[in-house]
Formats: C-alpha cells, sequence, structure tokens
C-alpha cells in the first residue's frame, strides 16, 4: 500500500513529457523504448536532443551492412556513445568510449527488421542524450548466414586489416578502419556466436584515443571511422579482440598531407 | 491498440484508393513500324506503381506477337498479353526475358514456359536469385503480387538471332548491368531494345552490375549499327546515341566519384551525401539510385583501395 502511495505520487510528480519509468516519451513510439532506456540508461537522466546527429541513409539497400553515423560533436564533455537498433534481437552495435577523440562515430550494422536506429551519448554528469529514426528495412540481416560463410572462405581472410588516416583540421585525424571477420550473430542455425568484441586505438606511446565494445550487430567485414587526436606523421595503434580471443594488431601512420577541410 | 474515430475514417477514406490500385494501366506507344513500348513508370519499385518501372517492347511480326520483357507480376503480365494481342491481332509466340530483374521478367509466370526465352546465364542466375527477388518483391508489393510464382524460362537462347516469318531478330548475348544481360535489334526497322544496359533519364541501378563489362556492352550497343532505342527505363531515344551516353556517363561518374570517397577518407554515409553533378539532373530518381549504389559499390572499394595495415603474428 506504501508502494502504491509513492508509484502514486510519482505519477502526479512527473511532467508531462515524463512517460513509464521516468524517461522522457519516445518521439519514435518504439514499442522497446522503456525496456531498452532501463537496461542501458538505469537511473541516470536521459533525454532527447536533436545535436546528437544520427546520420544514415533514407532507403535501408542491403539490410546486413546499413551505414550509421553518430556525430555529437557539437556537444561539449561527451564520454561514451552508444548505437543500438531497438528491434534488432542485438539491439546494441558499438559502445563507444572516446578518450582522446572526438564524439564521432560511424560503421555498418544489420537490421533484422524496420527499427528504430539511435545514438545515445553520455556526458561527464552522467545524464545521456538520445536521438535516431525509423528505417525500414527487409527482414532477416540478423538471422541469415553471412557471405563469406556462404562462400565458405572467411577463414582464409580472418585478421586482414585495411585502414588509412587522413589529417583533419585542429590536429585530428579521420581514422577508417575495415576488418574481414563474419561477425556471426549465433541466430543462423548451427554457428555459433563469434565476433569482434574489443577494439582499441592509441598512441604509438600506448594513450588510449578511443576504445570500445562491439557487437554482432555490427556488419559482417566490420568498418568503423572515427576521429582521434592525431597529426599528420603520428603513428596510431590499433588493438582488437574476438570472442575466440584472437588477438588482431594494426598500425597506421597518418597521412602526410594538408588538413582536409572538406571531410568534416 | 484502440482504433479512434480519426484513424478509422481514415481508413476508410484508404480503401477506394486499394481497390483501384488493383489493375494496371499497360498503354503501348508506337515508336517504330509494328513495335510499341509500354513505358515503366520512371521511379522506384513501390506498392503506388505496382512494380510496372520497367519498359516492355511489343513487336508485330508475320509469325505472331513478340513481347521483350513482360514486367513484375502475373496480373501485369496478363494485362500485357491482353492488350499486346489486341494491338497486333496475333497470339502470343515469343517471352523474351533480357535480364534476371524482377521488375523486368517475373511476370513470366503467366506464360507458357516453352515460348519463354532467355540466356543461359540469366536463366543460373535466375534459379540461384530468383527467389530472393521473388520475397523482395512481395514483401514491397504486396497483393500486387497475388498469384506470381518463380518459373524459369523454358528455353536457354543458343543462336544469335530468331527469325518471325521474315522478321528477323538480331539477338546479342551482353552482360554488366547483370550477368547476361540481352539485347535485340530489330532487322526491319533497325530498332534497338537495350534491356537495362540502357537507361534514359532515368538513374541506372547497379544491384548486380559489373561496371567494367558494362562499359564493354555499352561500346558494343553503340557500335552495332542501329536506329532508335527502348532503352530498360525511361522514354523513348529515337535518336539512337543519347541514351547509351547518358549510361555510360552516369556509371564512370559513380565509379569515380566513390573512388575518389574512398580515397579521401568518406565514410559510407557521406558518400551517400555527396552531391550529384548538374549534367544529371534529368535524370529521375537520381539521389535513389545513387545511395544504392553506394551499399553497392562502396565495400567492394574499400576492400581495394584501403591499404592493408595489420601486423602479422
Amino acid at each position: 500500500m506504501k508502494g502504491m502511495t509513492a508509484l502514486l505520487l510519482t505519477l502526479l510528480a512527473a511532467p508531462a513529457a515524463q512517460a513509464q519509468g521516468g524517461y522522457p516519451a519516445d518521439p519514435l513510439g518504439s514499442p522497446m523504448w522503456t525496456a531498452h532506456a532501463r537496461t542501458l540508461f538505469g537511473d541516470d537522466p536521459v533525454q532527447f536532443d536533436n545535436r546528437v546527429k544520427v546520420d544514415f541513409p533514407p532507403i535501408a539497400e542491403n539490410q546486413r551492412a546499413f551505414p550509421v553515423a553518430i556525430d555529437a560533436r557539437g556537444i561539449e564533455g561527451v564520454k561514451r556513445i552508444i548505437l543500438f537498433a531497438d528491434l534488432n534481437p542485438i539491439p546494441v552495435a558499438i559502445d563507444y568510449r572516446p578518450k582522446g577523440a572526438e564524439p564521432y562515430l560511424a560503421t555498418r550494422i544489420k537490421l533484422d527488421q524496420r527499427t528504430p536506429v539511435r545514438g545515445a551519448v553520455q556526458l561527464a554528469s552522467g545524464a545521456w542524450l538520445v536521438s535516431g529514426g525509423w528505417i525500414d528495412a527487409a527482414g532477416g540481416g540478423c538471422s541469415t548466414p553471412p557471405v563469406s560463410r556462404v562462400k565458405g572462405d572467411w577463414a582464409e581472410y580472418l585478421g586482414e586489416i585495411r585502414g588509412q588516416a587522413w589529417p583533419l583540421p585542429g590536429d585530428e585525424a579521420k581514422l577508417r578502419l575495415s576488418f574481414r571477420h563474419p561477425m556471426d550473430t549465433g541466430l543462423v542455425a548451427n554457428i555459433a556466436t563469434y565476433h569482434l568484441e574489443e577494439l582499441t586505438v592509441k598512441t604509438q606511446a600506448g594513450r588510449i584515443l578511443g576504445e570500445m565494445e562491439i557487437w554482432a550487430s555490427v556488419a559482417e567485414d566490420p568498418a568503423i571511422t572515427l576521429i582521434p587526436a592525431a597529426r599528420a606523421g603520428d603513428v596510431l595503434a590499433i588493438e582488437a579482440r574476438d570472442t575466440n580471443g584472437r588477438d588482431y594488431r594494426a598500425t597506421v601512420t597518418v597521412t602526410k598531407q594538408t588538413p582536409m577541410a572538406a571531410a568534416r | 491498440m484502440i482504433l479512434s474515430r480519426r484513424m478509422l475514417i481514415g481508413g476508410l477514406a484508404a480503401l477506394p484508393a486499394v481497390a483501384r490500385a488493383a489493375d494496371y494501366a499497360v498503354a503501348p506507344v508506337p515508336v517504330a513500324d509494328g513495335i510499341w513500348m509500354v513505358h515503366g513508370a520512371d521511379a522506384p519499385i513501390e506498392a503506388d506503381n505496382g512494380g510496372a518501372i520497367a519498359n516492355i517492347a511489343i513487336i508485330d511480326t508475320p509469325a505472331g506477337t513478340v513481347l521483350c520483357d513482360c514486367g513484375p507480376s502475373l496480373r501485369y503480365a496478363h494485362a500485357l498479353r491482353r492488350v499486346a494481342e489486341q494491338l497486333t491481332g496475333k497470339p502470343l509466340v515469343r517471352v523474351y526475358a533480357t535480364h534476371l530483374h524482377p521488375d523486368h521478367g517475373l511476370g513470366i509466370a503467366a506464360f507458357d514456359p516453352a515460348i519463354v526465352v532467355a540466356l543461359p546465364g540469366m536463366i543460373d542466375a535466375l534459379r540461384e536469385q530468383g527467389q530472393g527477388f521473388s520475397d523482395a518483391m512481395y514483401r514491397l508489393l504486396g497483393d500486387w503480387m497475388r498469384g506470381t510464382d518463380l518459373i524459369l524460362p523454358g528455353r536457354p537462347i543458343a543462336t544469335d538471332s530468331e527469325d518471325f516469318g521474315g522478321r528477323r531478330l538480331k539477338l546479342l548475348a551482353l552482360s554488366g548491368h547483370s550477368s547476361a544481360d540481352l539485347a535485340l535489334v530489330d532487322s526491319k526497322t533497325g530498332l534497338m531494345i537495350g534491356g537495362d544496359l540502357i537507361f534514359h533519364d532515368r538513374a541506372p541501378s547497379t544491384p548486380t552490375a559489373a561496371l567494367t563489362a558494362w562499359r564493354a556492352s555499352l561500346d558494343r550497343l553503340k557500335a552495332e549499327r542501329h536506329g532508335g532505342v527502348i532503352p530498360g527505363h525511361g522514354p523513348f531515344d529515337p535518336d539512337g546515341t543519347a541514351a547509351i551516353d547518358q549510361t555510360r556517363d552516369w556509371i564512370d561518374w559513380i565509379e569515380d566519384a566513390l573512388t575518389q570517397a574512398v580515397k579521401s577518407g568518406l565514410d559510407m554515409v557521406e558518400a551517400g551525401e555527396m552531391p550529384i553533378p548538374d549534367r544529371f539532373s534529368t535524370m529521375a530518381v537520381a539521389r535513389y539510385e545513387y545511395q544504392r549504389s553506394v551499399s553497392h559499390l562502396y565495400p567492394g572499394l574499400e576492400a581495394k583501395l584501403l591499404p592493408r595495415i595489420d601486423i602479422q603474428g
């Protein structure tokens, strides 16, 4: 009874915009919003904020590899970025902590059906800012076998990493990485979960510029774009690990050229 | 969910539109002596057009009616046959399926497979990928597709021409838009039917494209003596070279632009938002097809152009 009273008081006290669970009402009207908010944000304050730019194409031409970019460079003090799709069976794709890097992340994800795709950024205060939109998609991005499993050649290319880094104005670099990996979701018959799960970008001296956890909802052959603090000629060290404990190592030297103003 | 009055009224208002949408309007336009073109909608495949976006050719020969491509669905192909046979007053004797894409060929379900022919490579590709295309069409178009089964052409093309009581059609086995693309030239009028190797004022699509082969095929078509061109999509080209040149310009531009994008560090989202040159402003659905092409081509270009950086051991 006491609990009931407390609940009533809470409901009465809640501002109009606050929906069930203390989270703001979802502008996308997703059936999974409250459940994901509870899991990802817990008791931290949450609000929707369009300064978190979640950019993606208007059509999902390939539901196995849908490009998404989250750009929160308009917001001060971002500590963490989560990319997630509400209605994917593996909702979170990447949980990124830019430590010496801009709050920017681009990658390609799988879509298992029409779903909201969101970016959530956490500030030093603990508060979360969220944005995103719906994307329509044919089903099965998470539950059809990767191309390299069908071809059967995934093991031949495992460990291949490609990448390049270009200097940007302001002593930063655009770092593009692409790993050969099947990124098995575990949702395809007789193929166990197997995916890249950690990625760290360091300076040559070993200082962490950015680190992330990666889930199998990232597309096969993960492609990831970040903006670490680095100048032309600097060497960036890339370290990654997959769920079998296999380690991946690479180094990229930031191209010696005039910083590109145009490339954002 | 609780149905509100407003939703109910909205739902009722939508009903007549759905009922109207159940019929395809097949409107052939004469483009040469005894040849008509049915101009598909210069739009994406969507419920509004029932997937009827591909151009179709109807040819009146002494031996009977010939069709090049036959639309996306059983319903469309039935309507097409009715209109075509009325036009020529002769029974349908041959259907060419130019390539495997569903907007051109799923309608073959309406015909006796014995009169439907295609390049051997097209039949193989359709056997492999047809069910996926069919599923996608049912998802996008729903009732428009009702009763449309995936049927393979009954016979592979093994000759470089076919004669219909004196009207000979030259058959060109090419590729590039897909793994096997058929183009035809009518000996009587010189009219060329390009299939999807040739687009005109409608942006080319690239889901199964091999651009080097496509360029070679366009060279071949340009060198072939011909008159006007019925492109796979977009308006008739009476001049016969404008559409070929424009298609080539577009695929060249796409490959150059995306190569440059990878080399300058653009992410795939950014690449999809690059400006499209003004000279393509006459092209329908340019941004839409460009975005699709980014999805088709960008990962491959990255794999080719970004250097290996992994440390072995």
